[in-house]
């Protein structure tokens, strides 16, 4: 696979001093749903808007299908269709006509098939002649996103697509989203609903403070990091843990009646057979055992946590 | 180089609909109030004024008054064209489009110019209601017409970016442009002002604009037509420049 998208010693200084973006490297693989995930101010829109053409890069340099964003700018901005965060639409404008707008703002012919099928895809149809100030929020969003695609775009950002939009919506984007990869579309959608990165991604980027702090397969990176939970539920309530059983990462429920038991699923001994060995041992009889592995969303709040904390560290 | 002119065409055909779509305001209400000036100053004022230079008074204010629509509705054009999108955040399209700043500044300008040329031509027509007047330099005439709504144009542009509240976008054109049309001879001849006044207006770059396209009417001015091409040139240059920087820099449009 090559790089749709290869970002190099990024930084961006705003001139209120701001450092939003430290060092950044990041590769974007052709044809792949890429979430960039982060933390509110963590730099994702900043990402985007440079690599967009809005927001002037202090450093570094960015390379779209090829094409030096800023030497370059007409072939690389010729290949990015963006959906903005913030719903900004020409109010009193038809459906059609901002699409169509946006169709030769990018410098495109007109064509009027295409974006009947892209307003179809998006059950924009029969909106087609409303003006957009008579639309619901959820349909906004569909114009931005019909808009962003009437150039024919090969790599599409979408920055924070579903906040805001109800769960329906949220299921049709989704769907969409995969539609459009399936054509041979680069899907990069930034978030902060870790649900999102793990119902739709193949890869995963963290980005907190500035910095990508970790860049991986959505599958490995949840295998990798990956921790499961045992819980096990207590034929009779436990006051407090035995002391054979004292160990950090077993925890008691506040009732009594369950053991939560913490392990590492990718090691040799999970530890498993020796807990359970010990609870009969102890005479301690259970009704029912289950494993959870843990979300992304675990996974995302340790890393940002290790490397809050590894910085302040670094700071005394 | 190569062109955008899909992109170009975007643009100046989104800002023309805005006109159509704002019809009232953009074109009929500068003409209805221009009117009013031609039935106060002209008819009824003018019938008791002398001629001036040979011209009769109501004939005498029709350069003036053109240039004094012409100008004001090229800025608001322009500056709403501009604001617009960047105070409703639109504008990203445009920053993230593959346009160059040089088609950007076409598409708006181009439609603004387009649009406050149409206004001066209506008020022209509306004006022969009300006086006789002929145009002796009709090529010069519409020079000055273009120059004009293009320099006014791009001037709107800047202030429509430096904006960035409702109150800033009408400062200009109310503080400043308004009283220099005034005291820029749209009304009378500068022979007219004692002779400390005269030089004073000489500063007032309006002068120059409303003398020359008086000119290309009657034949007549109150400074030389060349001088008067030469400082509409001048400004033009000016609002270029500024335009550059603007994009140069990315002032108030990228961070």
């Amino acid at each position: 696979m090559t790089a749709v998208i290869s970002v190099q010693g990024l930084n961006k200084v705003y001139g209120s001093g701001f450092q939003a973006l430290k060092n950044v490297d990041l590769d974007i693989q052709a044809g792949e749903i890429f979430a960039l995930l982060g933390p509110n101010g963590a730099g994702k829109t900043t990402l985007i808007s440079i690599i967009c053409g809005i927001v002037n890069p202090s450093e570094g340099t960015v390379l779209a299908d090829g094409h030096d964003i800023v030497k370059d700018y007409r072939a690389a901005r010729s290949a990015i269709g963006l959906v903005p965060q913030e719903l900004s639409t020409d109010a009193f404008e038809t459906v059609w006509a901002t699409v169509s707008f946006s169709r030769g703002l990018f410098g495109k012919p007109r064509n009027d098939a295409h974006i009947e099928k892209v307003l179809k895809s998006l059950s924009l149809w029969d909106k087609k002649d409303n003006k957009i100030i008579t639309l619901s929020g959820g349909m906004k969003r569909r114009v931005m996103i019909a808009k962003a695609l009437s150039h024919e775009p090969k790599i599409l950002f979408l920055d924070e697509p579903t906040a805001g939009v109800d769960v329906e919506l949220r299921r049709e984007m989704w769907e969409m989203v995969r539609q459009l990869r399936e054509q041979g579309v680069t899907i990069i959608l930034t978030t902060h609903y870790i649900e999102e990165a793990e119902e739709m991604a193949d890869r995963v980027g963290i980005i907190n403070r500035g910095q990508i702090i970790l860049v991986d397969d959505k599958a490995r990176l949840m295998e990798k990091l990956g921790r499961k939970q045992l819980t096990v539920q207590l034929a009779e309530p436990l006051s407090a843990l035995p002391g054979s059983l004292n160990y950090e990462s077993l925890e008691l429920s506040d009732d009594g009646y369950a053991m939560v038991y913490t392990y590492d699923a990718n090691q040799e001994s999970t530890g498993i057979a020796e807990l359970l060995r010990k609870l009969s041992d102890e005479d301690i009889e259970f009704k029912d055992l289950h494993s959870r592995q843990s979300s992304l969303e675990d996974i995302f709040v340790d890393l940002v946590n290790s490397t809050a904390s590894a910085q302040s560290g670094s700071a005394q | 180089m190569k062109v955008n002119f899909y992109s170009i065409k975007a643009i100046y055909t989104f800002e023309m609909a805005r006109t159509w779509r704002t019809l009232m305001q953009s074109i009929a209400s500068p003409v209805i109030s221009t009117s009013l000036y031609f039935v106060v100053f002209g008819s009824a004022i003018g019938s008791r004024m002398v001629e001036i230079d040979g011209v009769s008074y109501g004939a005498f204010i029709i350069p003036g008054l053109i240039m004094l629509s012409l100008m004001t509705q090229s800025i608001s054009n322009a500056s709403f064209g501009i604001y617009m999108p960047t105070f409703s955040g639109t504008i990203y399209e445009v920053l993230s489009a593959p346009v160059s700043y040089v088609e950007i500044v076409i598409g708006y300008v181009g439609a603004a110019a387009t649009k406050s040329t149409i206004l001066g031509i209506l008020i022209l027509i509306t004006a022969r209601l009300f006086v006789d007047y002929e145009v002796q330099y009709p090529v010069l005439m519409i020079s000055f017409l273009l120059l004009t709504a293009i320099t006014f144009s791009l001037f709107g542009f800047i202030i429509g970016v430096w904006a960035d509240t409702f109150e800033k976008l009408q400062i200009i054109p109310l503080m400043i442009i308004t009283p220099l049309t005034f005291l820029g001879g749209s009304f009378y001849s500068i022979d007219m002002l004692p002779p400390f006044w005269q030089t004073v207006t000489l500063f007032n770059p309006v002068v120059y604009l409303i003398s020359g396209f008086r000119y290309s009417f009657f034949g007549t001015a109150d400074v030389h037509i060349a001088v008067s091409l030469g400082m509409t040139g001048l400004f033009l240059a000016i609002c270029l420049g500024l335009v550059w920087w603007i994009f140069k820099t990315g002032y108030r449009l990228k961070s």
